[in-house]
């Protein structure tokens, strides 16, 4: 130690503030009420259907994610063309928008009166206050944090292996499936959880563009929201909920990052 | 990290700590933080323009502010948009006896254009009508459901079936109105005027309607009681009436 004791010490104390800060609200929110009780009120109708919706929506909204955000990253890792640095930028613009902006965006698109609106209308797709709506607004804002997860794990592929399979007689396709997919593997999984833990705790875009109703639009954060007055109690419960899977959710994408990069040809 | 660094950050940990400070020395003297129901935003902005009082204030829906009161924010003044939410903080003590200070109607309202659609109550009944009211316990919610109960019960029924958003303040009800996202809705007159334009109100039945009085109250243990005793005062008589007025509010009434 010696000479470096001070800067140690304000370093560890640093440290120390900065732990209190960040987990004493999350443990306020499980010692406020104890357990007996949030369990309690878990068994509320409207705190199971909030719940259930969440996990339906925020899946939903996954699988879309996953489905056309893998070949779309795939594209932007390995092939270069003019604007890509524009590209890349505009679809990772949504994580930094402020939700209300994003609920506001969403609406003039999308809304009734929105850019879209006629059109959606005409070809009888309904989105505002419906949960597909929902469904729409959690794929906006979580997709960015899977394209961005998905584009470097794609891009950080050895492109010797690739080459190989196409050597090999692997079409394009073939290799992308077979060999770029399961080397991408752990970042793709790492990107899913995050993309799937912004999803849960969407709130404004949601609430601005599906509204709140319980059992149709009215997700996990929204019902805190709207507990949040009545039933404090009830708001600690969900709230607690959501703390556990998102803990969950982010010791994943450590776990994952700490396992090397899957073998990847065993297919 | 170079001492550079540390020592940078650790300025920046005093310099915010001393910002704390000479906020809380601020307040002092003559800001007064509001919490007021959402109705009340233009008619509170404006007041506190025309005075030129240091008025923080904050609009949400007024079950919400008294549920922060309730966990210890203590605002300088709580105003809400009926009578009972400012009375059962006062039972528990947590604000002075509540002055009534203003009145409002509620309205069903439209998207403006809309009037083929929806002309009276009873439209609301129909097939495919989609409506959005304020969620219970929200003032505006609750004098909907007040309205709803003083028709027939398969009227009612009919009418809360079509119910399709749940807003946590009347300003939600306005937005999902603006935008045409649902076909009506409960709100006040005020808001109606408000919206410029955009909204048509259709006035409920008189045996319906409820009536709509606005409460307000020094928050106990507030930095600002006095400021906020005198904003008080002024919405009573002078600039804050006439801020009032002039948005749509009525006389409390009695």
């Amino acid at each position: 130690m010696g000479r470096r004791g001070p800067f140690v010490v304000a370093l560890t104390i640093a440290l120390a503030v900065v732990l209190l800060f960040l987990i004493l609200p999350v443990v306020a929110i499980f010692v406020d009420a104890g357990p007996g009780e949030l369990l309690r009120s878990l068994g509320s109708e409207q705190a199971r259907e909030a719940l259930w919706l969440s996990l339906r929506t925020t899946l939903a909204a996954l699988a879309i994610i996953v489905l056309v955000g893998t070949p779309a990253a795939y594209l932007l890792a390995t092939r270069e063309f003019r604007g890509k640095a524009a590209v890349t930028t505009a679809i990772e613009l949504p994580l930094v928008l402020p939700p209300a902006v994003a609920g506001i965006g969403l609406l003039a698109a999308f809304g009734p009166e929105g850019l879209f609106g006629a059109w959606l209308d005409d070809a009888g797709i309904e989105l505002v206050l419906q949960t597909t709506g929902v469904i729409v607004a959690l794929t906006f804002v979580a997709a960015p944090f899977y394209l961005r997860q998905a584009q470097a794990a794609f891009a950080a592929v050895d492109p010797n292996l690739l080459d190989a399979a196409r050597t090999l007689g692997a079409s394009e396709a073939r290799a992308f499936a077979r060999v770029a997919i399961p080397s991408a593997g752990a970042g793709i999984s790492a990107g899913m959880a995050l993309a799937w833990g912004r999803a849960l705790g969407e709130f404004g875009a949601t609430l601005m563009f599906a509204g709140s109703f319980p059992g149709i639009t009215q997700t996990a954060p929204l019902a805190i929201f709207a507990e949040f007055a009545t039933d404090f109690t009830a708001a600690l419960a969900l709230s607690a909920v959501l703390v556990a899977v998102s803990a969950a959710l982010l010791l994943t994408v450590k776990l994952i990052g700490r396992t090397p990069l899957l073998g990847g040809v065993s297919a | 990290m170079s001492r550079a660094a540390a020592a940078s950050l650790l300025l920046l940990v005093g310099a915010v700590g001393c910002g704390g400070g000479s906020d809380a020395e601020a307040e002092g003297d003559g800001r007064v933080i509001v919490s007021a129901a959402s109705s009340l935003e233009p008619a509170f902005s404006t007041y506190a323009e025309a005075v030129g009082i240091d008025a923080r204030q904050s609009f949400a829906g007024s079950d919400d502010l008294a549920a922060q009161i309730r966990q210890g924010v203590k605002p300088d003044l709580y105003a809400a948009a009926n009578s009972s939410l400012p009375a059962e903080l006062h039972a528990d003590g947590l604000v002075t006896k509540p002055v009534v200070f203003a009145s409002n109607e509620l309205v069903l309202a439209a998207p403006a254009g809309s009037a083929s659609t929806i002309g009276s109550l009873s439209d609301l009944a129909r097939d495919g009508i989609t409506i959005a009211i304020g969620d219970e316990g929200v003032p505006v919610g609750d004098y909907a459901r007040e309205v709803l109960a003083g028709l027939g019960r398969p009227e009612s029924e009919a009418i809360l079936a079509n119910v399709r958003s749940l807003e946590p303040d009347v300003a939600g009800i306005v937005g999902k109105l603006s935008q045409g996202a649902v076909d009506a809705g409960f709100v006040y007159i005020t808001d109606v005027v408000a919206a410029d334009g955009d909204l048509e109100a259709i006035e409920l039945p008189a045996r319906l309607e409820p009536e709509v009085a606005y409460g307000a109250a020094v928050v106990e243990g507030a930095d600002n009681p006095k400021g906020a005793k005198e904003f008080i005062a002024g919405l009573l008589d002078g600039a804050g009436a006439d801020a009032l007025r002039e948005a749509g509010f009525g006389p409390p009434p009695g």
